[in-house]
């Protein structure tokens, strides 16, 4: 096949002033405007000081822009290519935190790089929706509806959800296996699969159940009745929503939440940031929070709709659908409707691999606009 | 092409599986805004309480317990400022080393050591540990002046409570400890750490007034309860102040006379206005130890004791009253027309029926008067006139005299005694009264059970034919209040009994210590204007069998201590001029005349030199009488 036909008929190669004029701006402002809420709330976490957290978020911020805009700029095609390697690399990494990590902590989840403590379950986020977009990508409507051409995938899901939750990371490995349901879901996989997994989910839980470490076991029991033992295990989650529910309307002012600047608030920092916020700004901020969110996921959704080729719409829509997650289980989390599983909220908590991997699915979603009328072939190779 | 087709197909496929996701995302991100909406709108309310609870801490300021004075106004019971030396480790870095440090400049002995560093670990780190109390000025001293050597370490005063009197004076104050259990009642301050409530004598009986009322301090902490700022103040109101009628200096005196015997009491009382001057009960124990807390041992040796340093025996303890009763006794002879004159012949014995009933003395007293009987403390003569009398009108004259029930002092745990009547003996015994009895019941034996502090209001009543009752408080003070007149003396209903009866009582009195053939002539007061009259009382605890009795009786001194017989003494002074009076028990003393009597003997001497009724008393509050009760 001749190599100028691997070229996209109607969208030549661009040129990199083309890419750059091409990059989502509206996209990249809502970004910073979330990041500025983070750092806002992190300047209130330390009782008004940029010390110890907003500047260096800001640093990692900054960091992470920059990775945004390499990975956006980068082709499509080159992470189509390097799909499959890159989800090799990330596996490595989880099994050497399991080998590594069997020491200290009880549950050690990164690895120190020195400026950042690399936590591999987070950057096999993004790696898997890139693997499984690139796999079914390469698979016909007709051949999704063959079991055997699902093993694959399986496997490249059960591989990586396993090793996480044997750290154990309930939070991740759960993520993990959602964003996974959502690629195979928009990549046609029959409906009643979907429904053979859940029925077999449900009747695994008892089973499972006795795999859960005890202050595992303890917070979905207290998630389930947190008023049980208000001292204890509840305590955290009594607190929130105290924290939550006094914000009220318009909220008790910034630098102004006593749960939060008493320390009643646990994690204030991170995963509980947002009970900061709603605490401080009411419902206005805590809404005004959440549209944000939520016009950021429309923008994955229109530009997962947009793309010209499968695996560019399966990667935005596995990405979007990523942060997704992020979100709502952090939001429902706090807000006392979901057992506390330490998932950060993207973009806002402190902590550095978080904010870089969504920074890195950002990039590739932008990558999936810029490139956006490319269309690769079944097997890798463009197509006219 | 083909695969151009299918790939629109596939997009399609897409995009509605795509929406399908994107709308159910979409509709949890709506469940998240209704519970937005729920927490902060519909339970916001609810939430800001909670908040505010947990933001806001009341803490209770316990007020300083209100003074106990003695009748001068000197204190019995105060609160001494009590200097603890604390530790705060998040400012001490290193414990150890600050506690090496500390331990050259006081006493730290190994126990302390470890209780401080397991207290540290304990606790979260701005939390003040106590690693000593009870400074002395010089220990404080030493530890400011030594400050920056010490980081953490810092000097805190409290409050405690003090007894100078010591163990002289805990019958009558009784003491503060912790409070127990059963003590709860709702008020917070009851369950403040180290709150002290009154648990005997005054400090039990007027524990309401001396507590005060707590005042409180709001102030803010955070979840570990660290204090950030105080947001409001109320200052409690201290505990009132309680006056007295003991005199401090001879209740020292009576206490300390009386610890010459093993067991013994002794009530010194104003004969015009009823005010306790002193009461001793021997042994004691010293209040301040239980202040303190007393070991688990400290406080069963007390218990099992069996001198019972517990018991205020002035008051709750019965004693027959022996030959104190003959008075009595006499005075229900003369109300039934038994003259002065009438005389019996004492052969050492009386015969009733088939029993023989004794004299003290074995060979008799010959003819006998009334005074006479008194005077020699004749047995049989008493025998003689009670069998005419009959126990209830006996009785009756005791009742008079405030024998039989509690006489109603301000202190918890007073015993009423008995007085036996015929109706007495069927309701509580189920058989009829005796003949003999009555004779028994005449020398105040038997059934008879009467405390010191009756005894003595007896002799009071005797004295002034009035019916004096006891009081041991003047009144409560309030904090700044001006102090106003004494209360006057209270005025006594006269007894129901002629004048010339109780003048010839008193004239038996004289006689028995001050003719030199009267029982308590030996304990006499010689001094001119201040002698005494009395009683003597040798009250048995055994019986003394037939065969004793013609072997001659044994002697106390050769008896175990146990078995010996009780000692009593009643009496009053001035003889001529009467003022105060003094009922004295020792328990198996031996004889009342030989061991009671000089003990009342030596009480009254230092009464009347004391003389504590003439000398001006602490002023107090007019409607000082209103006593609050506790």
């Amino acid at each position: 096949m001749p190599a100028d036909t691997f070229l996209s008929t109607r969208n030549p190669e661009m040129t990199l002033r083309q890419k750059i004029w091409q990059l989502n701006w509206g996209l990249v402002i809502l970004l910073c405007l979330i990041a500025a809420v983070g750092f806002a709330m992190l300047y209130s976490a330390a009782n008004g000081s940029v010390e110890p957290w907003a500047s260096r978020q800001m640093v990692r911020f900054g960091l992470g822009v920059v990775i945004m805009f390499t990975v956006a700029l980068i082709d499509v095609r080159f992470w189509f290519r390097y799909a499959y390697l890159i989800y090799l690399a990330s596996l490595a990494l989880l099994v050497a935190v399991e080998v590594m990590g069997s020491v200290g902590m009880g549950a050690q989840r990164w690895i120190d790089l020195g400026f950042i403590r690399l936590q591999p379950s987070e950057v096999m986020k993004v790696c898997l929706v890139l693997a499984l977009a690139r796999y079914f990508h390469g698979v016909s409507t007709e051949e999704i509806g063959r079991p055997t051409y699902l093993l694959l995938p399986l496997a490249l899901i059960l591989a990586p959800a396993a090793l996480v939750l044997k750290q154990p990371d309930l939070g991740t490995a759960g993520m993990l296996l959602l964003a996974a349901a959502a690629v195979l879901f928009c990549a046609g996989v029959r409906w009643w699969k979907f429904a053979i997994v859940f029925v077999g989910g449900c009747a695994a839980v008892p089973v499972a159940w006795q795999f859960l470490r005890d202050y595992q076991k303890a917070r979905v029991m207290t998630f389930l009745n947190p008023e049980n033992d208000p001292l204890g295990a509840g305590y955290h989650s009594l607190q929130a929503m105290i924290a939550f529910g006094s914000g009220a309307v318009t909220g008790k002012g910034f630098l102004q939440g006593t749960q939060s600047h008493l320390n009643f608030l646990p994690e204030k920092q991170t995963d509980f940031i947002f009970t900061m916020l709603a605490e401080e700004f009411g419902l206005v901020g805590s809404l005004g929070l959440l549209g944000l969110y939520f016009l950021l996921l429309a923008y994955g959704f229109a530009i997962a709709f947009r793309a010209r080729n499968q695996f560019a719409r399966l990667l935005a829509i596995g990405l979007t659908t990523n942060l997704f997650l992020y979100v709502f289980i952090n939001m429902a989390m706090v807000m006392g409707v979901f057992p506390v599983v330490g998932v950060p909220l993207p973009l806002v908590s402190y902590g550095g691999t978080a904010l870089l991997t969504v920074m890195t699915a950002m990039g590739l979603i932008i990558s999936c606009y810029i490139h956006r009328d490319i269309r690769i072939s079944r097997r890798g190779t463009s197509e006219g | 092409m083909l695969q151009k087709n299918e790939d629109v197909e596939r997009q399609r496929a897409f995009s509605r599986r795509g929406l399908l996701l994107g709308g159910a995302q979409a509709l949890l991100l709506t469940g998240l805004a209704a519970r937005m909406y729920y927490l902060q709108v519909v339970e916001a309310d609810r939430y800001r309480t909670l908040a505010e609870d947990n933001r806001i801490n009341l803490r209770l300021l316990p007020p300083p317990r209100g003074r106990i004075l003695d009748r001068f106004g000197y204190a019995l019971a105060s609160n001494r400022q009590n200097f603890r030396v604390v530790l705060v480790r998040e400012q001490a870095g290193d414990v150890e080393r600050v506690l090496n440090a500390l331990s050259q400049l006081m006493a730290l002995d190994e126990h302390d050591y470890k209780r401080v560093l397991r207290e540290v670990s304990r606790k979260r780190g701005f939390v003040p540990v106590t690693v000593r109390e009870n400074l002395t000025w010089d220990e404080v001293s030493r530890v400011e002046v030594n400050g920056p050597d010490l980081p953490g370490v810092s000097i805190e005063m409290g409050q405690i409570r003090d007894y100078p009197y010591a163990s002289s004076m805990s019958h009558v104050l009784g003491y503060v400890a912790a409070v127990a259990e059963r003590d709860l009642t709702g008020d917070p301050l009851l369950e403040l750490p180290g709150f002290r409530i009154g648990k005997n004598g005054i400090e039990q009986k007027y524990d309401l007034a001396l507590r005060g009322s707590a005042g409180n301090s709001q102030i803010e902490v955070n979840a570990y309860g660290r204090v950030i700022r105080e947001l409001n103040r109320e200052e409690g109101k201290p505990g009132d102040e309680l006056v007295l009628t003991v005199d401090g200096g001879l209740q020292t005196f009576v206490h300390q006379r009386l610890m010459s015997e093993k067991s013994a009491s002794a009530v010194v009382m104003d004969i015009e206005t009823g005010d306790v001057l002193a009461l001793g009960s021997v042994p004691s124990y010293d209040p301040n130890a239980f202040n303190i807390g007393l070991t688990v041992k400290q406080w069963n040796d007390l218990l099992n004791d069996p001198l019972k340093p517990l018991n205020n025996k002035a008051i709750a303890g019965l004693y027959a009253p022996g030959s104190t009763f003959k008075m009595i006794v006499a005075l229900a002879a003369l109300k039934a027309g038994i003259g002065p004159d009438h005389r019996a012949f004492c052969p050492g014995f009386m015969t009733l029926g088939r029993a023989r009933f004794h004299c003290w003395k074995r060979h008799g007293h010959g003819w006998v008067d009334m005074i006479r009987g008194i005077q020699h403390s004749c047995d049989v003569f008493f025998y003689d006139v009670s069998r005419k009398v009959g126990v209830d009108n006996i009785a009756a004259m005791a009742r008079t005299f405030g024998l039989g029930e509690p006489v109603g002092i301000d202190l918890f745990g007073e015993k009423g005694g008995v007085i036996p009547t015929r109706d007495w003996k069927l309701a509580n015994i189920g058989e009829p009264w005796q003949g003999g009895e009555t004779l028994v019941a005449s020398i105040g034996q038997g059934f008879v059970l009467t405390t010191p502090l009756q005894l003595a209001v007896m002799t009071a009543r005797l004295a002034t034919g009035k019916a004096v009752v006891p009081r041991l408080t003047r009144g409560v003070r309030a904090e700044n209040e001006d102090p106003a007149a004494p209360p006057p003396a209270p005025d006594f209903a006269p007894l129901d009994v002629p004048e010339a009866h109780l003048a010839l009582m008193r004239e038996a009195m004289d006689a028995v210590s001050n003719h030199p053939r009267g029982t308590a002539y030996r304990a006499r007061i010689e001094d001119e204007g201040w002698e005494l009259a009395g009683k003597t009382g040798t009250s048995q605890v055994r019986r003394i069998t037939m065969a004793e009795r013609a072997a001659g009786v044994t002697k106390n001194e050769q008896l175990p201590w146990r078995r010996r017989d009780h000692a009593l003494f009643v009496s009053y002074a001035p003889v001529h001029k009467p003022r105060y009076c003094c009922a004295v028990v020792v328990e198996h003393g031996g004889g009342g005349s030989k061991v009671a009597a000089p003990i009342a003997r030596d009480i009254l001497i230092e009464t009347q030199r004391r003389d504590p009724v003439a000398h001006p008393s602490l002023p107090i509050l007019a409607d000082g009488l209103s006593v609050k009760r506790g």
